[in-house]
């Protein structure tokens, strides 16, 4: 024990001191296994393909060669700080921590170490505002976007007027469930539709209890803030008691193919919002497939190209990608460090001509990320499941959150947690 | 040769009666001391503090607490991320309602408090025993989590339900918050463990000790010749409870500075610790120290032996990592089923006779 | 009758229902507990890992596929057939039984006569171990599972009971997989009791589980009377895996499934079959009515999970040895 004991230390010690080469070193705090890890596995595979497909295809970024460190959390917070702990001494550039828990974790830290973080779509909210937060950014979109792109899709569908309206919210009692709450609860109030609040104790192998109340209450919409085996269960019981599933809508992490082929044809119809497009036909995937995959470099076994995570994993690195390309021309060296990412995080510029040229048309919306806005453009569309065909359809084109519900939360929630931890807000 | 208690005489009562009666494990001990609070601060980096040495230090104080109630006392809990999740929002609570007072005051008032609520959920243990108490137990720790979870005055109102520690500063150093150095960090944990390991090993060598040792090893006999079950096992549930509680602080405070309830304090945590003193070994506090080393390094050896030396991918070696884990147990369990602190009394006994063995 | 005492009632036949799947689970728990004392904390593991291998053999999966790619550069997935429900699941238990033989040879054996704690212990180091070999297996992704049960709400029986509230009431709903599920559980509890009455086998086991000694004596071989009940209970998990797995798809949270078990052994107590059927029920009624009445209302909701302990807690206060379990007498 004690010989071993030592080893590990010894060993431990030497990771730690590896000195920065000089290439980018990217790291992928994936969750390849647990309880979430069919998320996971997509994700990290697009995250790292794009990457391996630019070091295949042009040689990196700027002629940088691109080095992912690969780093296996679990989902668990725990793990995920010894992630960050372990990699951040290789001269990491920008984390995707991938978990609310981890998020909250490595944010002050990061901070501190002076390494951005991107949180897509998912960790903290209010760090939208970069005058507090200078090291986070969640562009393109934050939950509390995604709370006001589906009551602005409802209000659409039902000709702006959703007073009297009952809608459902079934969230993961968490953290991350309670997100949309507040938002909700001010649209309600602003829209006049009634909002009842459904909790589902992790892990939500047994819903019975919500969704017989569901059926009893009968609400004209449920909206839905799921994880893991909660989705799983929470589609296939809306197909047990019969619940319209055209007016089922959950968010971007209830939404991928695993969350709906367990209940089969029951699931036809279920709706979702997306922050990116699918298609399996863009340019980039083709290239993936033969520059990445036949080279036998796939980060998975390679049968999740094109699937809602993986994508989502490719359109964040492909935003990465370019952040880091923004900073190379902005501070005009190619081999750039973290703080300079952190500078080309804050002014980049995601056009559709851009995104055109790299394969990807139509895949995101344009935004563009200021000093002051970390959050982007906070767009999203609603996507359908088609049972039959296997595949999420997009129904609507990009829908816009209002902006007048969340920016002065954002401003409440950001400025308590700047007296709390002392900061001045101000642009670095 | 190498280990001996021969020639060790006591003239007095007192010196008899001291922590370690042993010369050798005086030594030992002080040189492990000066190791701790001497060396090891001045080369400490934060990869070795957040990955390694913190976490360590933190579930070896949750480890001692549980050992206590179920090494010593034999009443088996699986509550101990609930009660140190009790531990984590008390400090929370004081922390941010008084920010004026010593965080280290803090600290020792959430133990006090997590061991008021332990010694109440150890009320069913005066009827309930075996299995049955394991699986009460358990319902403290789903009730604490979910308390925790609904009650928004826990965390302060905030958004989200997670709670973060603010920066606060010990003799003008900072110890929470995102500012803390690396060592100053260690420092605090150190301190906490020598102080609950000096007052565990004292308790137990004590009356307190020796009446939970009795109900241990037979409740009804122990009655019989006069040991108050009552006073008994609530004190062993509380004092558990006090030293998890503060463990359950600083795990909040100091090691990661923001958890949720959930995923921080969640049912496998009270798993892991009762790993953690059956691998070290049941009622001892070394045993307590030699299974929080075991289960806090061993899978980050095998992250680094498997990922960074063999080169495999990630999570081939996160599976492996299950299979050789959960392999290690049942080997350690038919081969010494009283854990690492009996090697470490064989081991002792080899060395006293080495190296004439016959 | 009012709308609001018919909806009380479906919570309650929904309950019942819950509690039947329940009792599926701490059934495994039961049969391993009195035939050797051991508490089998692998239970719900164990049910995860069968329903990981039924879906893996119907789909054609290559076991070990991840491990053989990586090592030998391959890329096999699949074999490329589909192998028809009845073969598949012989085949898994024909895995299960091997898993038995495995656990019984090379951990239990070495433990004979170790304290209750330790041999509960043992259970997690398999827990792990099982999880880990599952995942090497069959890999980490949802998988779906379709033997054939049928899904959903019961129209027949909603439409029958539409008429007896008024215009609030919509008629009872009833998953049609959890009345499979019911008629399942009877099949298999009667078939349990039967063969545990009537074979030579399962006498030998109830003799195994009054006194080790006592049936050493008249020539029973533990070692054989052992590897059957980890069989049968690799049966039990079977079974409560594609019951819970046809809800959700098979995946890692089907392991915690076996945290859903412990109030209801609690209540029903560790070595009694109709305790864990009653104990069931009664964890399953308790905690949608409480949800119901209080819990949803009054309390913020998310209430069952810590609810069923509660009550089970309350019931052992009163009674230690739980519902059906035999009296708890010591001495000195």
């Amino acid at each position: 024990m004690k010989m071993k004991k030592l080893a590990a230390m010894a060993l431990a010690g030497t990771i730690a001191a590896t000195p920065a080469m000089a290439e980018l070193v990217i790291p992928d705090l994936s969750y390849r296994t647990g309880p979430y890890a069919a998320g996971g596995t997509p994700f990290s595979d697009g995250y790292q393909d794009y990457f391996n497909l630019l070091n295949a295809r042009d040689g990196g970024i700027g002629g940088e060669p691109i080095r992912i460190v690969e780093c296996e959390t679990g989902y668990n917070t725990e793990k995920g700080v010894e992630c960050y702990e372990s990699t951040k001494g290789e001269g990491a550039l920008i984390y995707q921590p991938l978990s609310t828990g981890i998020t909250y974790q490595i944010i002050p830290k990061a901070t501190v170490d002076e390494i951005p973080i991107h949180t897509m779509g998912y960790g903290r909210t209010s760090a939208a505002n970069g005058e507090v937060f200078n090291w986070v950014f969640n562009y393109p979109a934050n939950y509390w976007d995604a709370a006001s792109v589906m009551v602005n899709y409802l209000l659409e569908e039902n000709g702006g007027d959703l007073s009297g309206k009952k809608i459902a919210l079934v969230y993961h009692n968490s953290a991350y469930g309670k997100e949309p709450i507040r938002t909700l609860e001010e649209l309600s109030a602003m829209h006049g539709f009634e909002l009842s609040q459904l909790a589902v104790d992790h892990p939500g192998q047994e819903q019975k209890s919500q969704w017989l109340q569901i059926r009893r209450e009968r609400p004209d919409y449920v909206l839905m803030w799921g994880w893991g085996v909660m989705n799983q269960v929470a589609v296939q019981e809306a197909a047990n008691i019969g619940f319209p599933m055209e007016n089922f809508i959950g968010n971007w992490w209830a939404g991928a193919e695993h969350d709906v082929t367990p209940a089969g044809a029951g699931a036809d119809g279920y709706k979702s919002l997306n922050m990116n497009r699918i298609d399996a036909s863009l340019p980039v995937f083709a290239e993936i497939q033969s520059l990445v995959h036949e080279a036998g470099n796939a980060a998975g076994d390679g049968s999740n190209v094109g699937s809602v995570l993986y994508t989502r994993g490719m359109y964040a690195a492909m935003l990465a990608a370019e952040a880091i390309a923004k900073a190379q021309e902005i501070h005009g060296v190619s081999d750039v460090t973290a703080a300079m990412v952190r500078d080309g995080m804050a002014a980049l510029e995601i056009t559709e001509a851009r995104m055109a040229e790299l394969g990807m048309s139509q895949i995101g919306p344009e935004f563009s990320v200021s000093c002051e806005n970390h959050g982007g453009s906070g767009l999203g569309i609603v996507q359908q499941w088609n049972a039959a065909d296997g595949q999420w359809v997009a129904l609507t084109d990009y829908i816009a959150p209002d902006d007048s519900v969340i920016d002065p939360l954002i401003a409440a929630d950001s400025a308590a947690f700047a007296a709390e931890n002392n900061i001045e807000p101000g642009c670095l | 040769m190498l280990y001996r208690e021969a020639g060790d005489f006591k003239t007095t009562y007192v010196a008899d009666n001291q922590t370690f009666p042993l010369k050798l494990d005086r030594i030992g001990f002080w040189v492990t001391m000066a190791v701790a609070w001497l060396v090891i601060p001045f080369v400490i980096n934060d990869y070795w503090a957040s990955s390694l040495l913190v976490p360590f230090l933190i579930y070896a104080i949750a480890a001692i607490g549980l050992n206590i109630l179920t090494g010593y006392c034999g009443q088996v809990s699986l509550g101990t991320g609930g009660f140190m999740a009790v531990g984590a929002y008390a400090c929370y609570k004081l922390m941010t309602s008084f920010p004026d007072v010593n965080i280290m005051i803090h600290i020792v008032l959430a133990g006090g408090i997590t061991a008021m609520v332990g010694a109440a959920f150890g009320l069913p243990s005066l009827r309930i025993k075996g299995f049955y108490l394991a699986v009460a137990t358990l319902a403290a720790q789903f009730f604490l989590v979910w308390l925790f979870n609904k009650v928004s005055w826990f965390y302060n109102y905030s958004a989200s339900g997670q709670i973060s520690a603010p920066e606060r500063l010990v003799a003008g150093v900072a110890v929470t918050g995102p500012s803390t150095p690396a060592w100053a960090q260690y420092l605090i944990c150190l301190f906490f463990v020598t102080v609950c390991a000096i007052i565990a090993r004292n308790l137990t060598r004590g009356t307190l000790g020796r009446s939970w040792m009795a109900i241990r090893d037979m409740d009804i006999a122990a009655e019989i010749i006069g040991v108050n079950p009552l006073k008994a096992k609530l004190t062993a549930f509380a004092v558990s409870s006090f030293f998890v509680g503060i463990a359950g602080a600083l795990f909040f405070a100091v090691y990661l500075g923001a958890v949720e309830v959930g995923e921080a304090f969640g049912i496998q945590k009270s798993f892991l610790v009762l790993f953690m003193i059956i691998i070290g070994g049941l009622g001892s506090i070394f045993g307590s120290f030699a299974g929080a080393a075991f289960l806090v390094l061993l899978p980050v050896a095998l992250k680094w032996i498997g990922v960074d030396v063999m080169g495999w991918p990630t999570d081939l070696v996160a599976h492996f990592q299950l299979v050789i884990v959960g392999a290690l147990i049942m080997f350690f369990l038919i081969k010494e089923p009283h854990g690492l602190a009996q090697l470490w009394r064989l081991a002792k006994e080899k060395l006293r006779l080495w190296p004439f063995p016959h | 009758m009012s709308a609001d005492f018919l909806y009380g009632i479906e919570v309650v036949i929904n309950g019942l229902m819950a509690g039947v799947l329940y009792a599926l689970v701490a059934l495994g728990f039961v049969l391993i507990y009195k035939a050797s004392g051991i508490f089998n904390y692998a239970q719900g593991v164990m049910a995860l890992f069968s329903a990981l291998t039924l879906a893996g053999i119907m789909s054609g999966q290559v076991p070990f596929a991840h491990l053989i790619n990586a090592i030998f550069g391959t890329d096999i997935h699949y074999f490329g057939w589909n192998v028809p429900v009845l073969a598949a699941i012989i085949l898994t238990l024909i895995v299960m039984v091997i898993f038995a033989w495995c656990v019984q040879r090379f951990v239990f054996r070495h433990l004979v006569g170790q304290e209750p704690i330790i041999l509960f212990m043992a259970t997690i180091g398999l827990a792990y171990f099982l999880e880990g070999v599952g995942d090497l297996m069959w890999g980490s992704d949802i998988k779906t599972l379709n033997v054939g049960l049928p899904q959903g709400g019961s129209r027949f029986v909603e439409d029958a009971t539409a008429g007896l509230g008024g215009d609030d009431f919509f008629g009872f709903f009833i998953d049609k997989l959890d009345m499979v599920a019911t008629v399942v559980a009877i099949i298999l509890v009667a078939g349990l009791i039967a063969f545990s009455q009537y074979t030579k086998q399962g006498r030998a086991m109830r003799a195994v589980a009054d006194d080790h000694q006592a049936a050493l004596s008249v020539g029973i071989s533990l070692n054989f009377i052992w590897v059957l009940v980890w069989s049968l209970a690799g049966l039990v998990a079977l079974v409560a895996g594609i019951m819970w797995g046809a809800k959700s798809g098979v995946q890692f949270s089907l392991s915690l499934i076996a945290l859903k078990a412990l109030p209801v052994l609690m209540l029903g107590g560790f070595t009694s079959i109709p305790g864990a059927i009653v104990g069931g029920l009664i964890i399953g009624v308790g905690e949608k009515l409480f949800e119901y009445l209080i819990g949803a209302p009054y309390l913020g909701g998310a209430t069952e999970n810590w609810f069923a302990y509660v009550l089970a807690l309350l019931f052992l206060v009163f009674r230690p040895q739980g519902l059906f379990g035999e009296r708890i007498i010591e001495r000195v």
